[in-house]
Order: structure tokens, then C-alpha cells, then sequence
């Protein structure tokens, strides 16, 4: 029993960090068409916000810091997004296979940027002292770091969500996502929404940062490390859809943390991507599927 | 597939799904090139005055945080015996390639180091896979590698030297050490390649002759983070000491998480031969210190060679920047060299490999001797704990250099762990 609660808490620590770095990607790629391949890399920028804040201007108040860095985190990592979005994708909407390499090549360019700026070693972030401490619930060990990063999510999607279904920009994103063309008869200034899109979407990937830092090594490889796991959630849970990526995250971390404690961490790795395969055979378009009566489905 | 195909949504999904699947290995290895040709470049005349030596080392993925300060160290110690006339009158010419923490690209810049560049010889690797992989193309072109890093002993290429620890110079003064402090319930942690899996196969095999007790084993890939469940069976398994043998981008994640659910030093220790100064700052002094380390050389180390040398790499690279004892082998191997090639009298590589053994030199670790044939050095081994400054306090040592052993031929408890090629290239060098 204690083994199966705990497994369920590592599953679900696993799954919002999984969540966490596949969000902004439902947005690029799932809404978009634009296999964003430098969205771990607007992962890597947010989790050097932490750093920079917690050694330059506010080293005094390294609790503070991580606060201050989400907003931070979320207007660099959506800046960096806008300015690829405007300078090179836009030309390039419908073309994945363009989309692919570009950012692959700007995945490596901002790497390397990195790498010069803060040097290959790896960065620490302090953890704040209201971080640091556990708590025990029938028997399993509940960190403050992981409940934070769980937490965040719960916060990043409830802000999501608000803004697609009770703002108008959201509302205006989400025409776009569905017909595209009708959008732009009835009005809408599809480029611009494009613009919010992406700034959103690398937004979320700046926040993820942060939140990962408290978990994780903070360096150039940072976001190599997560963009596998934001790809899978996006793929699994289908395209642009916030529930299937919810259920996606929750199933492969489950999975993952299950298959992992009876037997070794190479084997869970292997089931996740076993059953990946095998449910993609199933629902090639993710848990929840996009329907529209438009006839270019 | 055609334009229409693309153009239609369902198509190109598909289509996306595919590629994005096919390239996430490629993502996933991400590394970019960082290859630099340092001072002198080029071929040109400049070429017939001076020897090329080739500098390979990961400058990006997930090593480089490591091997970085290993190649810088090298360069520093050319730049010093440039400084200082050459060898044999020569200056050398590094030549750096990025061996991207692949091994199968460390084993085509090495062919290329070899072969198109024509070096007198190469210093670099760190992981054992790297080195693995170099290992046939280094000895396929009779070439001379120097490899920095402690390893997990069983291998003796006539083509190789290996200025850092074997096993029985780092991991079994350990495993003393542990069995000493009565540390005897032990977990073993480690990445998932050949260094983690030789050294827990000895550990294991020291374990069942000497009395310790191993609760469990566990491997996770190389530049994994996600340590939740190893660090619960861990903690689930409750043993006095880990012996962590990852490397890399996991060490962050591991010692977060064990200090985030509330362990310290005191209640389980963990000895680590894979994190050294350069790692500590990387992974947080916070979640690192009181706990253990086993190495052969420190910045701390109390040598007379020391002071000057920690002094110069600072100067060269910022005062910021700490040595440690990987960058101290890469830093010796160049002189291990030079002092090889005087000795022969000869850049050629055979003649220089048959004139290393023997060779004596002051190092900042100390006196320093290549072993007359298995091409190992004597080591002092040094236990060391990390203390709040991120540095490392040496809190045993083993008195005098350990003669390198790299099969554990004189260890009976050993007896079997060193067959086929590894018995074979023993027994040459004897």
C-alpha cells in the first residue's frame, strides 16, 4: 500500500513535470503546425533566469528570486518565441519539414549562445529556504520542491485555461486553430493571433524552466533533456488539446514510475515508449482528437 | 509525398508525427560543434617547426560540463612548455576536436586526429564508452593516446596511457576506507554505460570477501533527471552509504532530490568517483557537502607543485575556476609526453610509448611514476569530504603511491573478474 501511494505520487510529480514542458508545445505545435524543435531551449533560457536573478540583483533574497523569475521567465522565453516566430517561421507556416530544421539549427545557435554567455558548466539555483522540507503522508515522503513544481502547473493551467475560454485573445487563438481561413474572412488578423500563439506558447516553456531548475542540472543541455518528454505528452494527448495533455502526462508518468520501481529505470523508459507506440496504432491522433466539419481535415 | 498531401492537415500531422519521432534521437543527442583550432592553426609553414598534438574532449553535451576544463587544462600545460622552448626544440600545436559526448564521434575524431591531421599524439576522453570507442581506432593506426580519467581498470592497450586512477588506486581504497569507518551497508548507484557497470561487478565481488553488505543497484542513462524512483528505493532500502558511480547531468538531479526528501551525511553517506570540484559547483555546494569523494588529487592537495599549478590555471581561466583531479591528469599527460619524447630522443609514437615506462616526474599530486609496463601511473589515493566552500578536505589518504593494478591481479577476491581480451592485454604487459 505504501509502495503503491508513493509510486502514485512519483507518478504524478512526473507527470507535471512532463505536463509542465509539454504545454507551451500543445500551442507551437499542437495549434500551430510548427515542430518547434528549440522549445527545450526556451526551457533551457527560463531555468537561467532563476540563476541570473539569484546571482546578480537580487542575491540577497534567493527565495524571492525564484518567484520573481517566473513572470521574467515567461515574458524571455515569449520574446525569444515572438522574435523566431516573426524573423524566420512565419515564413514557413505548413512546411514541417522547413519548420523541423530551422529550429533545429536555432536549437543549436541558442545553445552555443548559452554555452558563450554562461560557459558549459553547470549553474546552481539556491534552493529557497521555504522549499526546503518535507512532509510524510501514509508513509511517503511528499518534498516541498516537487509539490511547488506541481502546484505550478495547477496555477499555469488554470491561467490557461481562463484565458482560452474567457478572454477574447484566447478565443480569437482558438478560431484560428479551427479554420484558419474563416478566421481570416470574418476578420481576424491571423498573423497577429500567430504572434500571441507563439509568445504564449514559449511563455510556458520560460516558466517550465524555472520550475525545473529547483529539480534539475541548470545548463546548455537543460533543455534536451525535457523536449523528448514535451513532444510525447503533445503527441499522445493530441494536438492543441489541454485535457489530452493532462491525460497523457498522468498516463506516462504513472506508467513510468510503476514499471520503474518493480524494475530498473531503463525498463520503465522502455514501457513508456513501448506504449507509445503501441496507443499511437491505436488513436494515431492522441487521446483527444480534433474534429471539425471543415473540409481540409 | 506531394504538395497536396502536405497541404492537407491529416496528411501533414502524420507527417509531423513522423518526423518529430524521427528526429527526437537526433534532438535528444542535441550537441552543436564546437570544434576550435587553437593558436597557430593551420598548416603552413609553421607546421615544419612545430609537432601537432591533438586536444578531444566533449566541449558540448552532456559531458561537456566535465571535459571542458580537462581540455582547457591540457592547453594550459602546452602553452607552458611552448613557453618554455617546446620539446625537442618544437613548439607544440594543439589541435581541439568536440567529441559531443558521443563515443562513436570521439571514435571518428580521433581517426581524423590520426590520420588526416597526422598528430604525434592525442590527449583526451573521459567516459569509458569514449574511450572504448577510440581504443580500436587508436590502436588500428598505432597511435599514442593519453586518457585522464579514473576508470574502471581491466584494459591495458599498448597504445594507450592512463594517467588517471585504475580501481585499485580510487575505488578500492573506497571500499577500505568505508569498511574502516564501518560503512558496511552499501547501495549502488551509477549511470548506465561500462564504467558503473566494471566497477560495481568488483565492488560487489570486494562485498562478498570482505563483509559488506549491498542492499541493491540501480543504473540510470546517461544525462537522465528524472530520479524520483531510484532515490526512493534508496531511501526504501535504508543503507549507511551510497556508492555513486553516476556522471554527468544526473548527479544534479540525484542529490537534489535525496536533500530535498531530508537525507543528510549523517544518516546516509554517499562516496562519489565521478564528482570533483568542477561538478560541485554544477550540481550546488548545498546539496553536496559533508558528503564523500574518492580521488587522487585535490585543489586542496598539499604539494609543492600544487600551489603553482591551481595558481596558473587560475590566472589562465579566472579566479573562479577550481582544478581538480581530472584536470590535473590532462594537465600532466602533456608533460608525461614531453618527458617521453626526450627520453626517446623521437617524436615517433613507438618510440615514444617504449621510453614512457619508468619516467619519473614532480606533479602537483606528488611524485609521479608511469608504471614500467602496464602504462598506469602510481597514485596516491586520497579520500576526500566536501566542505561548504565547494572545495574538498582530504580526510584519509593511503600514504604512498599505490602501484596501478589495472586487472586486480593481487587481489584474491578478484581472481576471475579480468578474462578474455582484458587477461590477454594484463598478461602482454607484464
Amino acid at each position: 500500500m505504501e509502495t503503491f501511494v508513493g509510486n502514485l505520487y512519483i507518478g504524478m510529480t512526473l507527470a507535471s513535470i512532463l505536463l509542465l514542458v509539454g504545454l507551451g508545445l500543445t500551442f507551437t505545435f499542437g495549434q500551430m503546425g510548427v515542430i518547434n524543435m528549440a522549445h527545450g531551449e526556451m526551457i533551457m533560457a527560463g531555468a537561467y533566469v532563476p540563476y541570473v536573478l539569484q546571482t546578480s540583483v537580487l542575491a540577497g533574497a534567493k527565495g524571492a528570486a525564484v518567484l520573481i523569475a517566473f513572470p521574467m521567465a515567461f515574458v524571455a522565453g515569449g520574446l525569444m518565441g515572438v522574435a523566431m516566430d516573426r524573423l524566420l517561421l512565419r515564413r514557413m507556416y505548413g512546411r514541417p519539414l522547413d519548420t523541423l530544421l530551422v529550429t533545429f539549427g536555432m536549437s543549436l545557435v541558442l545553445q552555443q549562445a548559452a554555452r558563450d554567455l554562461f560557459g558549459a558548466n553547470n549553474k546552481d539555483v539556491v534552493t529557497p529556504t521555504w522549499l526546503r522540507g518535507q512532509w510524510h503522508v501514509f508513509g511517503v515522503t511528499l518534498t516541498h520542491t516537487r509539490l511547488f513544481v506541481l502546484l505550478t502547473v495547477v496555477v499555469t493551467m488554470a491561467a490557461v485555461w481562463v484565458f482560452m475560454s474567457r478572454l477574447a485573445a484566447g478565443r480569437r487563438m482558438r478560431a484560428v486553430m479551427q479554420n484558419r481561413d474563416l478566421a481570416a474572412v470574418s476578420g481576424l488578423r491571423t498573423s497577429r493571433v500567430d504572434a500571441t500563439t507563439f509568445f504564449l506558447g514559449s511563455g510556458l516553456a520560460g516558466i517550465a524552466g524555472v520550475a525545473v531548475s529547483l529539480i534539475g542540472p541548470i545548463g546548455t543541455s537543460t533543455g534536451t533533456a525535457y523536449i523528448l518528454s514535451a513532444f510525447l505528452v503533445v503527441i499522445v494527448g493530441g494536438f492543441g488539446k489541454l485535457r489530452g495533455a493532462v491525460l497523457a502526462a498522468l498516463m506516462l508518468g504513472t506508467l513510468n514510475a510503476f514499471v520503474e520501481r518493480s524494475t530498473s529505470s531503463t525498463i520503465g523508459r522502455a514501457a513508456v515508449f513501448a506504449f507509445v507506440i503501441l496507443f499511437l496504432q491505436l488513436r494515431p491522433n492522441g487521446i483527444v482528437s480534433f474534429r471539425t466539419r471543415g473540409l481540409a481535415t | 509525398m506531394g504538395r497536396r498531401g502536405i497541404a492537407a492537415r491529416a496528411g501533414w500531422r502524420r507527417l509531423a508525427c513522423t518526423l518529430v519521432v524521427g528526429t527526437l534521437a537526433l534532438a535528444a543527442c542535441g550537441g552543436s560543434g564546437d570544434d576550435e583550432t587553437a593558436t597557430g592553426g593551420g598548416t603552413g609553414e609553421a607546421s615544419g617547426e612545430s609537432v601537432k598534438a591533438g586536444v578531444l574532449h566533449s566541449l558540448s553535451g552532456t559531458m561537456s560540463i566535465s571535459e571542458v576544463a580537462v581540455k582547457n587544462a591540457s592547453l594550459l600545460a602546452i602553452k607552458e612548455i611552448n613557453a618554455a622552448g617546446g620539446v625537442l626544440g618544437r613548439q607544440i600545436e594543439p589541435i581541439v576536436e568536440d567529441g559531443e559526448s558521443k563515443p562513436e564521434v570521439f571514435a571518428q575524431k580521433v581517426e581524423k586526429l590520426l590520420t588526416t591531421d597526422d598528430v604525434a599524439v592525442v590527449f583526451g576522453g573521459w567516459t569509458s564508452a569514449s574511450r572504448k570507442a577510440m581504443k580500436p581506432v587508436v590502436e588500428g593506426a598505432e597511435g599514442l593516446l593519453f586518457y585522464p580519467v579514473q576508470y574502471e581498470g581491466l584494459e591495458v592497450s599498448p597504445n594507450i596511457f592512463y594517467t588517471g586512477a585504475t580501481t585499485n588506486q580510487q575505488i578500492i581504497p573506497a571500499l577500505d576506507y568505508m569498511k574502516e569507518q564501518g560503512l558496511i551497508n552499501v547501495y549502488l548507484v551509477g549511470s548506465d554505460y561500462v564504467f558503473p557497470r566494471t566497477a560495481n561487478k568488483e565492488i560487489k565481488a570486494y562485498a562478498a570477501a570482505n563483509g559488506l553488505n549491498i542492499l541493491g543497484e540501480d543504473y540510470l542513462q546517461l544525462g537522465d533527471t528524472n530520479v524520483q524512483g531510484i532515490v526512493q528505493k534508496v531511501l526504501d532500502a535504508k543503507p549507511q552509504v551510497v556508492f555513486n558511480t553516476l556522471n554527468g547531468d544526473s548527479n544534479v538531479s540525484f542529490f537534489k532530490e535525496l536533500k530535498a526528501k531530508g537525507n543528510t551525511p549523517e544518516k546516509i553517506q554517499t562516496i562519489s568517483v565521478s564528482i570533483a570540484e568542477e561538478e560541485v559547483g554544477g550540481v550546488g555546494v548545498d546539496n553536496l557537502v559533508g558528503h564523500l569523494v574518492a580521488w587522487n588529487y585535490y585543489q586542496t592537495t598539499d604539494e609543492p607543485m600544487n600551489a603553482r599549478f591551481v595558481e596558473a590555471f587560475k590566472k589562465e581561466y579566472g579566479a573562479d575556476k577550481n582544478t581538480a583531479d581530472p584536470i590535473e591528469a590532462g594537465y600532466n599527460s602533456v608533460y608525461i609526453w614531453k618527458a617521453a619524447v626526450e627520453k626517446a630522443q623521437t617524436f615517433d609514437k613507438a618510440k615514444v610509448i617504449a621510453a614512457a615506462g619508468g619516467i619519473e616526474l614532480d606533479t602537483p599530486e606528488g611524485k609521479l611514476t608511469v608504471h614500467p609496463t602496464n602504462h598506469h601511473v602510481f597514485k596516491t589515493a586520497r579520500i576526500g569530504r566536501i566542505n561548504a566552500e565547494g572545495l574538498i578536505d582530504e580526510v584519509w589518504n593511503s600514504g604512498k603511491p599505490v602501484e596501478p593494478d589495472p586487472c586486480l591481479d593481487t587481489y584474491a577476491w578478484a581472481d576471475g573478474l579480468a578474462t578474455g581480451e582484458a587477461r590477454a592485454e594484463c598478461d602482454a604487459a607484464k
